[in-house]
């Protein structure tokens, strides 16, 4: 399956993917090029799942996961953090740009902040895209 | 347990940049152990590679396969039908199974993705220090189990060397504990610190000829 120009956000199912949810049925929308991965924690998401959704294409993998102090799983979500830097750092290593995968933290009940960052999400992936074709 | 530390991706990109069709061979023992070169490593590498060569608008087809042990022939033979269809090997073991891999396939050109380095073991999650410097000559009966060949900054067989930092570190790296003062202490504990006045004569450093050999049942 092609992810060509996408947004994929792996969702922890406690935090990020209610907080979608919760943006669907109040109908605030989200950037078109956004595709969610619900996961049970976003400890679950290792670098190589980050990474290989950048070789289908992905132009951003964002990691939502649930706030400091409340993770689910107790530590799913700092975990995720320090798998977040590390695939940045190897990213950089092979000159793509590390910002193009972040971690965010929000709560189930916060469906604007989901839209503001997977809009935020969009915009950097765009100006990045832009910067690269500049090269 | 031998630990190793992966190259520069640019190295290992500069190696591979003639070859098209690459096996890439992780070892699961020691070096899967110290995060360097097991399954996950070879799987993250291989994405690291193929998204490399995509940017540089070229491409790359890798074979992803982790060996349980790189530096046993009768292990590395089984990859034998994976061969044909690659032109070169990019291999995650330490320099055992690297040199396994070559004499086994020796047709194709292995390349090491790992700087082998020590044998030690974990400190605590994420870090290994030397333990052992395989000197072939091993004395820590007398030391308390703690080696100074490679724990000893300076190597030194009749320690400490007078200068010791306050809190028992080590005078040429301050995070590191003195090995003397770590010899001293473990027989103190064990009422033998009688073996501080004993003369160690210089390491015996032919105890072990180049290339090393040990034959089972032969002592």
């Amino acid at each position: 399956m092609s992810m060509k120009g996408t947004i994929v956000a792996f969702c922890c199912q406690h935090s990020g993917y209610p907080a979608a949810d919760l943006a669907g049925k109040l109908g605030l929308g989200s950037p078109e090029a956004l595709r969610i991965i619900r996961v049970p924690c976003a400890g679950r998401v290792d670098v190589i799942h980050m990474l290989r959704a950048f070789e289908k294409g992905a132009s951003a993998v964002a990691v939502l996961g649930c706030e400091e102090g409340a993770c689910h799983h107790i530590t799913g979500n700092t975990r995720a953090k320090e798998r977040v830097e590390q695939c940045s750092m190897l990213l950089k290593e092979i000159g793509i740009d590390g910002r193009r995968v972040v971690m965010f933290r929000l709560s189930p009940n916060a469906p604007r902040k989901f839209v503001d960052v997977t809009n935020e999400i969009e915009m950097a992936a765009e100006s990045q895209g832009r910067q690269d074709d500049n090269r | 347990m031998i630990i190793a530390e992966r190259k520069p991706i640019a190295e290992i990109t500069r190696a591979l940049a003639p070859y098209k069709n690459v096996l890439v061979a992780g070892c699961g023992t020691c070096v899967a152990v110290c995060w360097a070169g097991g399954e996950k490593e070879v799987g993250v590498l291989a994405s690291q590679l193929r998204l490399a060569r995509g940017a540089e608008g070229s491409q790359i087809s890798i074979m992803e396969t982790t060996v349980e042990r790189q530096c046993e022939k009768e292990m590395v033979t089984d990859l034998k039908d994976r061969m044909a269809e690659v032109d070169a090997v990019l291999s995650l073991a330490c320099g055992a199974g690297v040199q396994t891999m070559a004499e086994i396939f020796d047709d194709k050109p292995v390349f090491p993705a790992v700087n082998t380095t020590f044998i030690g073991r974990p400190e605590r999650e994420g870090m290994w220090v030397e333990m052992c410097g395989a000197c072939g000559d091993c004395y820590l009966d007398r030391t308390g189990g703690v080696c100074p060949v490679v724990r000893c900054a300076k190597g030194l067989m009749n320690g400490p060397c007078g200068g010791t930092r306050k809190g028992g570190k080590c005078e040429i790296d301050p995070d590191k504990d003195c090995a003397w003062v770590l010899i001293y202490r473990r027989l103190e504990k064990q009422n033998r610190l009688d073996l501080m006045r004993e003369y160690c004569a210089p390491k015996n450093f032919r105890a072990v000829k180049r290339p090393g050999r040990v034959q089972a049942g032969k002592a």
